[in-house]
This record gives C-alpha cells, structure tokens and sequence, in this order.
C-alpha cells in the first residue's frame, strides 16, 4: 500500500527558473491495486514516480509507503519498498554484468549483501527458471552480458529484475516507450503477467492511451501537477480511448492534441 | 638482457602488479580515476621500511602499509563522497599531501632497507638463487591475492561494487549504498598499493619518497597492457590479465633499455613508459577500427 498526500514538488525555486511540478498531489493505492498514470509532457507524470522513489525531495507533503513515512528517506534506502523499472533500457541494467550477473544483483534489493557467493548453483537455478518463463529463451544466454540484449530483452529482463524481491510498490516510468511497438506489446503482457502473479501495488506512467486503458485497474490523468481524473471500476470499463481523449481535450482548455505527447493507439 | 636482469624485470612486476590491481579496482571496477596511488605506493613503502628498521615482524610490516594505503584511499572518498570533489581533483589533493606525509614518516626523503629482516630473507636459504626466491615469492602472494580479490568480487557485495562503479543510478533502484561501496573499494585499492609498496621497499632494499611519480601510468598500462592481450568476461582472467600485464610492461622496459642499439639509458624510462602507455591505448583503437562496428 502506498499513499500520498498534499505532495508539492518545485524545481528551482525562488530562481527564475522556477517550475511547479506537482501540485498538491493526493493518492493512495491499495495493496494490490494497478494504476496507469496519463498526461501531457510536463504534467508530471516522471515527477510523481522520481518523488515516490527519493529522487526528487518534495517541497511540502507526505509519501507513506506500506504504512510508513519515507519522505525523507535516500533512494537506495528506500529501495527496499521500492522496485523500479526506466524508461530507457540502458538506465535499469548493467550493460558490462551478465544477465545472471544483474538478476542476482537485483535479487539482494533490500537484503544484506555479504560476501556470499551471489551466484552459487542454487541462486542460479532459480534466476533461470524466472527467466525461462519470459519465453525469450534467454535462459540459455545466462552468462551473456547485458549489453548484447537488444531493448525490448533487456526491459522484459528488468522487468524479472523488479519481481525478484519483495516491494511493497512498483514504479514503471514509460517502461515500453523506448521499444518498437511489438515488442511494447510484448513488455506490456508480460507486465500485466508478473503483476498479477506477484500481486503487486503497481504505478505504470504510459504515454498510449490505449495501454492506459488496457493495463491495470485504476487509470489516472494528471495536468499541470495535479490529479483531473481518476476512474475505476465500472466507470473506467465503460471509458472508451475516445472518451479519454475527449477528456484530455478538456482539461487542456479544448487544445489540439499534442501528437508527440500522446498516442491513442 | 641477462637472466638476472629478466627475473629482477618479472620481480619488479609482480611488485607493481599489486598495484594494477588497485587500478583496476578504482578505474575499471569502481570508474573513478584516481591518482591516490602516486602517494599511497610510496607511503607504504616508507611505513614499511620504518617498521623494518624498528625490528618490527616484516609480515606485519606489509599489513600496517595495506592499511596505511587504505586510510590514504579512505581520505579521497571521503573528500569526494562527503564533499562532493570531483575525483580526479580529491585523489590529487590527497596525493599530494602524501608526499609531505611520507616525509615525515621517514623523517628524511629515503632511506636503505639493507641487512634487514624482510619478507624474503626467510626464503633465501630454500637452495634457490636469491634472483629466482623474489619472484617466486611475489608470485605465489599475488596469486593468493588475486584469487581472494575475485571471490570478493563475485560475492553480494562486491556484485554490489560492480554495480555503483557501472550504473550508479541502477545501483541505488537496487538499494545499493553508492557512496559506501566508493568507500570500500577506493581502501581496498589503495591497500593493495600499499601492499605493493611495502614490498618494492623489501625487495628493492629502499623507500624514496620520489619513488611515487608515475605510479598511476605504471599501473595503467598495465591494466592496459593485459585487456589488450587477454580478453575474457571471467573475472579471474581479468584480474590476471592486470598482473600479466605489468611483469609484461617491465620486460618490454627492460628489453628497451638493454638493447644497445636503441640508445637507450635509464633516464629515458619516462619516455619509454609514455610511448609504451600511448602504444597500448593506440592499438586497441586500431584493431576496433577494422571491424568497422564502432
């Protein structure tokens, strides 16, 4: 469970470069619960995901995850709760680490690391069942660095990466944006997938509309750092990729859709 | 170039190929180039040789250097994970307050380890030549070295280390303490030179505090050298390929010199150690260029 309340995050401030990214943001996501995150460039879709994460400190407000305040808390800290999956497939993985090398890595996320072998028989046995179950037949390519995947490989692998060890949220940042339309149908699948299996409270920013629709269980839009709409259940099975359109349209003061912001598809 | 000329070339490279092995730590390992070990290598050797001539056990010696290596190593992480120095600009800093450091530890700029008690002098009555027992000994001690490194870095934490040298922000998502592995690895690498130090010192018969010039490029090429001829994703191959690279880099410098045709005399080390340096950074480039993929 996480939850969210009055966030405001500004990005140089009291310099002219200041910028509002978030508003006065409130949320919360039971255990379980998938939300996909909408909005234009700038909405703060990114800004939502870096503040739960630690990247980005808020100016005011409080971010709880699974019960307990983590305002303050460092990344890597909070990592524990947190797993994360980037847009770019470069940013989530080492490229110079073996595909092993990286699950056994992401395995230890929260835990202790000592100086335990992080590959011993048995590790490997199981990071190579999880991997076998992408269908990629990545499980023969174990020992393979990173970087000869191509992007769609490696974000399915950081995908695995994510699952491995317990969080109480997922964050996924445009996480099939980078890939060819394939292959983001491929990682959208598979993040449905492991979603459901590892039952996981799961915030997904997309760019497509459709994906926002499709994915998940809640969907969300945000609009200048704030929240404009936020539908489930009934109300969100009837919502058509028109409709949501139609809304964006809306709150943007009847704008032309922005082609590059967006993708109804 | 004599026998005795060639082992005292392998001798003094298995001598500084404990410091390839903290360069590759910090530069390959950690990706933080850092120059500490200009002042770290002599620093242990100056430790040593004071400890030696006090009567002190000359293994405990070498293990009061590696940490004396390490606290220099300590200083520059501090001054770069504390302080936010960029750091290449912190390791020199540190560098150079060595040189002062080393001084004072010797209490003058150098000073003989003759007729002492070291490391090897136990070993000199095995039937050996005395120009054959150094090497060995640095051999058998940097194999143990190298093998104890590569299961360090095969474990959780050195996983860990890996990660935050690689991909810092990848490391942090997997709650990786960055800071704290710059720590860990930035001691570790400058103990080895410590180490190294220590024993150039003991096997050399002296600690000079100019003895530290250049040690940074030694130990590069090195790491150079042996990625060049030895390229494996095992990391025990990667580790040897350091310590192959720099016995390597002191027979060429010792095939260099000795060749009377070429002129050369020990003064031109510098020179010869550049253009050697160059060569391995060009080459690679070179044969990159002919597979077009770049």
């Amino acid at each position: 469970m996480i939850s969210v309340k009055d966030l405001h995050v500004t990005f140089n401030p009291g310099t002219p470069l200041e910028r509002r990214a978030l508003s006065g943001i409130d949320l919360t996501l039971n255990e379980g619960e998938f939300a996909t995150v909408i909005g234009s460039n700038g909405a703060g879709k990114s800004t939502l995901l870096a503040a739960i994460a630690g990247d980005v400190v808020p100016r005011a407000g409080r971010i709880e995850i699974g019960g307990r305040d983590v305002t303050r808390e460092a990344p890597a800290k909070r990592a524990r709760r947190v797993a994360r999956v980037f847009q770019d497939p470069l940013a989530g993985s080492c490229a110079d680490l073996s595909i092993e090398g990286n699950l056994a890595l992401a395995a230890m996320r929260g835990g202790k690391r000592g100086l335990r072998s992080a590959l011993t028989a048995e590790r490997r046995n199981e990071l190579r069942e999880r991997v076998a179950e992408l269908g990629l037949n990545l499980e023969n390519r174990m020992a393979d660095r990173m970087g000869l995947l191509s992007g769609g490989q490696r974000q399915a692998v950081s995908l695995v990466m994510a699952t491995l060890a317990k969080a109480e949220v997922l964050l996924l940042d445009e996480h099939t944006a980078a890939l060819d339309p394939g292959m983001a149908e491929f990682v959208a699948e598979i993040t449905q997938r492991l979603v459901t299996a590892h039952h996981l409270t799961t915030l997904m920013v997309t760019h497509s509309m459709r994906q926002a629709l499709d994915l998940g269980t809640r969907t969300i839009m945000l609009h200048e750092g704030r929240i404009v709409l936020d539908i489930v259940g009934e109300r969100r099975k009837n919502m058509t990729v028109d409709g949501l359109v139609e809304m964006f349209r809306r709150v943007r003061g009847g704008a032309e859709l922005d082609d590059d912001s967006l993708r109804i598809g | 170039m004599s026998a005795i000329a060639f082992w005292g070339a392998v001798e003094l490279g298995l001598v500084y190929g404990f410091v390839a092995l903290g360069v590759f730590l910090a530069f390959r390992i950690l990706d933080f180039p850092d120059l500490t070990v200009d002042g770290s290598f002599p620093l242990g050797a100056a430790v040593a040789a004071v400890a030696i001539t006090a009567g002190w056990n000359p293994w405990l010696a070498c293990l009061v250097a590696a940490l004396g290596g390490a606290a220099c190593g300590l200083v520059t992480a501090f001054l770069n994970v504390r302080f936010g120095i960029l750091n290449l600009l912190a390791s020199i800093l540190t560098m150079i307050a060595l040189f002062s450091v080393n001084l004072r530890i010797m209490g003058r700029p150098n000073m003989a380890v003759l007729n002492q008690d070291t490391v090897v002098t136990s070993f000199y009555d095995l039937g050996l030549a005395d120009h054959l027992v150094r090497p060995l000994l640095l051999a058998i001690l940097i194999l143990i070295t190298l093998l104890l490194l590569a299961r360090f870095l095969g474990s959780d934490f050195g996983l860990a280390m890996r990660a935050a040298g690689a991909n810092a922000r990848m490391a942090r998502a997997n709650g990786v303490d960055v800071g704290g592995q710059i720590y860990v690895g930035m001691a570790l690498s400058n103990a080895l030179t410590g180490l190294g130090g220590a024993l150039f010192a003991q096997v050399s018969g002296f600690a000079d505090v100019t003895s530290g010039v250049g040690t940074i490029v030694v130990g590069l090429a090195s790491v150079i050298v042996g990625e060049t001829l030895l390229r494996s994703r095992s990391m025990l191959i990667a580790l040897f390929s350091c310590v192959l690279g720099s016995v390597i880099y002191r027979v060429a410098v010792q095939l260099a010199l000795s060749a009377d045709l070429l002129y050369l005399n020990p003064s031109d080390l510098n020179l010869v150690t550049a253009v050697l340096v160059a060569l391995a950074l060009i080459l690679p480039k070179l044969r990159a260029g002919k597979g077009a993929v770049r």
